[in-house]
This record gives C-alpha cells, structure tokens and sequence, in this order.
C-alpha cells in the first residue's frame, strides 16, 4: 500500500477542527497522538455492543468481552514479538509499569547495591528509582551525556560492576528525540548480570521494537502515545521475572485461592492485574496496534524523517536559531530555542496561529539544568503531519520571532 | 485612581485593537516598559509558583497603600504581570482585597486565566491578594 497522508489524516476526525481561526496544527504527538476513527469506533463499538466485565462471567457478553480482550494481548504480543502473550501484563501506562517493577524490585534490592539510569530520563524514570533507593539503601548511578544529546557509553560501561541489580534506560528520549543503543546497553547490562527496563512511552509510536530479540527484561509502553486511549499501557516482563516479583497491589483477579489464613496467587498475567482492568481501553490499545500495521512501521518511519528532515532544515533558517539533541539517531522530535526569547512566549504566540507544540522542561529537568535553559519549544511529529504542516510552524516561530524580538 | 477606574482605561486601551496580534503586541509592549527591579528583588522567596516562565512579585507598604514591583524571564508573562501592577499598586489592602478581576475577561486574556496555560496569572492575582491581606492584618494589629 502506497502512503497517501492526505488518506491517513482523514481516518483523524480532530484534524479537521480550527484553533484560534486557524487549521489545527497539531505537533505535540510526544505528549499525545491523535485517534484514528478506527480506535473511536472500537471504543463506541465495545460500550454499545459487548460492554461486561472480564474472566468470570459465564454469560455470552462476559465472553465476548474477555475474549475481545484477550485478542488484544495476543495482538499485542505479536506486535512486539513477546515469547508468550502471558508476558504482556495490562497497566494504566507507563508510569503504572515503571512503579509495578520498581515495587518488585524492593524486595530484592540489598543495601549497597546499584541502579544505573540515564541522564535524558523523564521524571517518572527518575523518581520511582529515588524513591526504591531510599527504600533499600541501594544507590542510583547515572549515565551522563553529551552536547549532541548521546549517552557516553564508555561512562557506562565503567558504572557496571556486579554491584549493578538493574539498569534502566529510555528508548527514545521524550525531551532531545534522541534513540538511545538499548540493544548494546541491555548487552552489557546483562554481562554483569543486571536486568534491563526499557521505556518505550516514546518510540512505539515510530518503531516496531522486536522484544525477544532485544532481550531486555522488562519493556513498558502507554497505548496513547501510539494512536490508543489514554488510561492502559503494557509491561512486557520475561516469564522468570514474572515469577520471581511479587504482585504490586491486591485485589480481585489476582488470586488463586483465598482463605483468611492464605492467599495464593494467580499465574501470569493475572498475578499483576488486581482488580477490574481498563477493558475498553485493552481492546482499542488492540485497535490501534492493528491501525498502526495497516500503514506499515516502514512507511511510518520513512515519512516521519523526511519531516524531520525538513523541519530541522527550515528551522535551522532562523537565525539565533538552536536545536537540542543533534545525534545522528534520532525520531521526529525538534526541541529548540531562540536566543533571547523564552520558550512560554514562542509556544503562547504559535498557539494563536493554530499550531500545538510543547514548551517548558519537558519533564525532563536534568537535562534542562545540562544545557542551563528553563526549558524549549518541541515540536514532535507524526506520521499524519505534512511537509505544509511544518511550513506553517517554520512561518509561525519566524512570526513570533518578529513579535517578540 | 481607584482600581474600577484603572481597569476601565485598560478595557478602554484593549478594545482599541481589531486582532489578537495588536492585542498582544501591546502587551508585549507593556512588558518592555514595565520598570526594572532590583536584581537583589529577585530570590526564590519572591517567585510565584506554578508558572512555566519565572515572576519575581516584590511589595512594600508605604503611607497605607502597597507598592508592587515585578519582573519575569518571559516576555508575555511580563506584559501581564505589568497589567496587573497597573491596577493594584498604589492601592490600599482593602481595596485589592475587595477588588474583582472580570476585567481580564474583556480585555481578550481569559484564555490566561486556564490552569492549562500554566503562566500563573490566577497565582499572581492570588499572591498580590495574599501580599494585600497580609498588610491589612499588619494595619489592624
């Protein structure tokens, strides 16, 4: 199938709409991405037609229901090439999977021992880690970058010893774009017998990562970011972690057998899915991954650097003009400034011509205090934006440099 | 000037202006002339929280009436800050404290007032209030 965007932009009913007068714009895909109608039907689809709660009815709609949901995991599991679907365990998001793992890991961490993450890490990489270390007494340890954005592997390398019980990392960093080397980190992690949390929240959406291949431990993702509903997110975990954490939160689903003096758990998944899931919202994260492949991650990945491409080239136009994260590997994410103007009054101006980009730290605040800025303007494109989209956005920052200026 | 007649020469200034562009270019300009502080003004305990840019709010008490100076690292946030220096310096605490802000509204600023806009025009109002309720309680003691 041949990509026509023009095609793609029309199964988006939001990108339609007008803001301030103008088309929307929409560049904030790093926060969130848009529905296709696809995903809004499946929604609509399930609540009107087979809504029931899961894994315990034995009437037809408890049935449908579970075994749409069920389909989804499956789906989900071929999508990123998992070795059982029982590894893809159901969150709320990626936060939710990061607290799930580092809960987990509190029981086995000892004082003394060390957890490495990178210095491009979002907060919510950052604080569940700060909190386990305070827990334990285990240390945190970071790997630092450079100007371009890169993680210094060589540092890395130096942080690992057998001290090292977990090393986590993000797949694409939200803030610079930059795609960090998660198969040689997990590599080396591994030779010291450390296990590996990837944080896919950011490249899902543009690449199609192949677990077993990988061989990171545990991979999270949310399905939002990736053109699902906001609320649900998976946690990949490879079966021998799956057995050895212990569940995160209590509550229905999760058992096998309770009696008042014993509770013995559920297996995999079950033993980490407490409670009533986000039923709806597994079944259009289903949705959205079969959305995803109708396009194809190829076609996906070569439109998205063109834009890339493009956008860095007219940008860079601007003089006074600078971009963060300049690696040769990196998604179609552009975070820049202008020198002299803060990044609140670009993203305030460029809002009342209909363009949506982020401004601010990013929630990535090292890396804000690295480069000694209170923050940028980004801009992160997917792969329904077009080349037109991003003159209006090169024509809108050259507008508010004018004003502001 | 009272602060009913202030804000009735901003609406009178706003509604001059046919588009946003002129509207915040104004702002912009009152930001640009809104008078400098002293550097020393600018610590952390001055800092408005909940902001994306920085505001420094500085007040002092003279005669009965509060003084407001301010500053920020972001030229937009700065014109509204100068907006609102207009309307509640020179102003007695009572007088602030008893003041309503409807006339952001009419000068085209309401979408400022969403918490999403994260440039803390509601925290500054709230601190400048704060600042007013503060002195008032001085005054009474």
């Amino acid at each position: 199938m041949s990509f026509d965007v023009q095609k793609i932009r029309n199964d988006f009913p939001i990108l339609s709409r007008k803001v301030n007068g103008y088309p929307l714009v929409y560049l904030d895909n790093a926060a969130t991405s848009q529905k296709p109608q696809q995903v809004i039907d499946s929604i609509v689809d399930y609540y009107s037609n087979y809504n029931a709660n899961i894994h315990r009815g034995v009437h037809t709609l408890s049935q449908e229901a579970t075994d749409a949901y069920e389909a989804s995991r499956e789906k989900i599991q071929t999508h990123f090439n998992a070795k059982e679907a029982y590894e893809i365990i159901f969150t709320a998001g990626t936060t939710h999977g990061i607290n799930l793992v580092a809960n987990g890991f509190s029981d086995i961490l000892k004082k003394g021992d060390e957890i490495i993450v990178s210095a491009m890490e979002h907060h919510s990489n950052i604080v569940p880690w700060q909190m386990l270390c305070e827990r334990t007494g285990a240390i945190l340890k970071v790997i630092p970058m450079n100007e371009d954005g890169i993680l210094i592997m060589e540092e890395y390398e130096k942080l690992l010893s057998k001290k090292t019980k977990l090393v986590f990392v993000n797949h694409i960093s939200n803030a610079l774009g930059t795609i960090n080397p998660i198969a040689q980190i997990t590599e080396k992690a591994h030779q010291v017998g450390a296990a590996v949390l990837i944080d896919g929240a950011q490249s899902c959406s543009h690449i199609k990562p192949d677990l077993q291949k990988l061989d990171a431990d545990f991979y999270v993702t949310s399905a939002h970011k990736m053109c699902g509903p906001t609320g649900v997110g998976i946690l990949y975990m490879k079966e021998k972690w799956g057995n050895k954490l212990p569940p995160y939160q209590g509550g229905g689903e999760m058992i096998a057998e309770v009696t008042f003096e014993k509770t013995t758990y559920a297996t995999l998944p079950h033993k980490f899915e407490a409670g009533t899931p986000n039923i709806c919202g597994g079944i259009a994260f289903g949705a959205a991954i079969d959305y995803l492949n109708s396009i194809g991650f190829k076609a996906i990945e070569k439109h998205e650097n063109a834009l890339l491409k493009y956008a860095t080239e007219k940008l860079l136009e601007i003089e006074g003009l600078k971009i963060y994260g300049t690696g040769p590997e990196k998604t179609s994410v552009v975070s820049f400034n202008i020198e002299g103007i803060h990044p609140y009054d670009i993203g305030t101006i460029v809002d009342k011509l209909g363009i949506a980009v982020r401004t601010g730290h990013h929630c990535a605040q090292p890396i804000m205090d690295f480069y000694k800025i209170p923050g940028t303007v980004r801009a992160s494109f997917a792969f329904y934006n077009t080349l037109e989209e991003v003159d209006a956005l090169v024509n809108a920052v050259k507008k508010a440099k004018v004003m502001l200026s | 000037m009272t602060i009913e007649a202030i804000q009735e020469e901003l609406i009178d200034e706003f509604s001059m202006f046919e588009d946003w562009m002129q509207r915040y270019e104004y702002m912009i300009d009152l930001g640009k002339s809104l008078p400098l502080i002293d550097e020393n003004l600018k610590t952390d305990d001055k800092l408005i929280k909940g902001c994306q840019s920085k505001v420094w709010l500085n007040s002092e008490m003279q005669d009965g009436k509060i003084t407001f100076t301010a500053d920020s690292d972001a030229i937009i946030t700065k014109g509204i800050i100068a907006i609102l220096v207009r309307v509640f310096s020179n102003q007695k605490p009572q007088a602030i404290l008893d003041a309503n802000t409807d006339f952001i509204d009419e000068i085209g600023l309401k979408e400022h007032l969403s918490p999403t806009r994260a440039n803390g025009l509601v925290s500054m109002i709230k601190q400048m209030k704060m600042y007013a309720l503060a002195y008032q309680t001085q005054l009474k003691n």
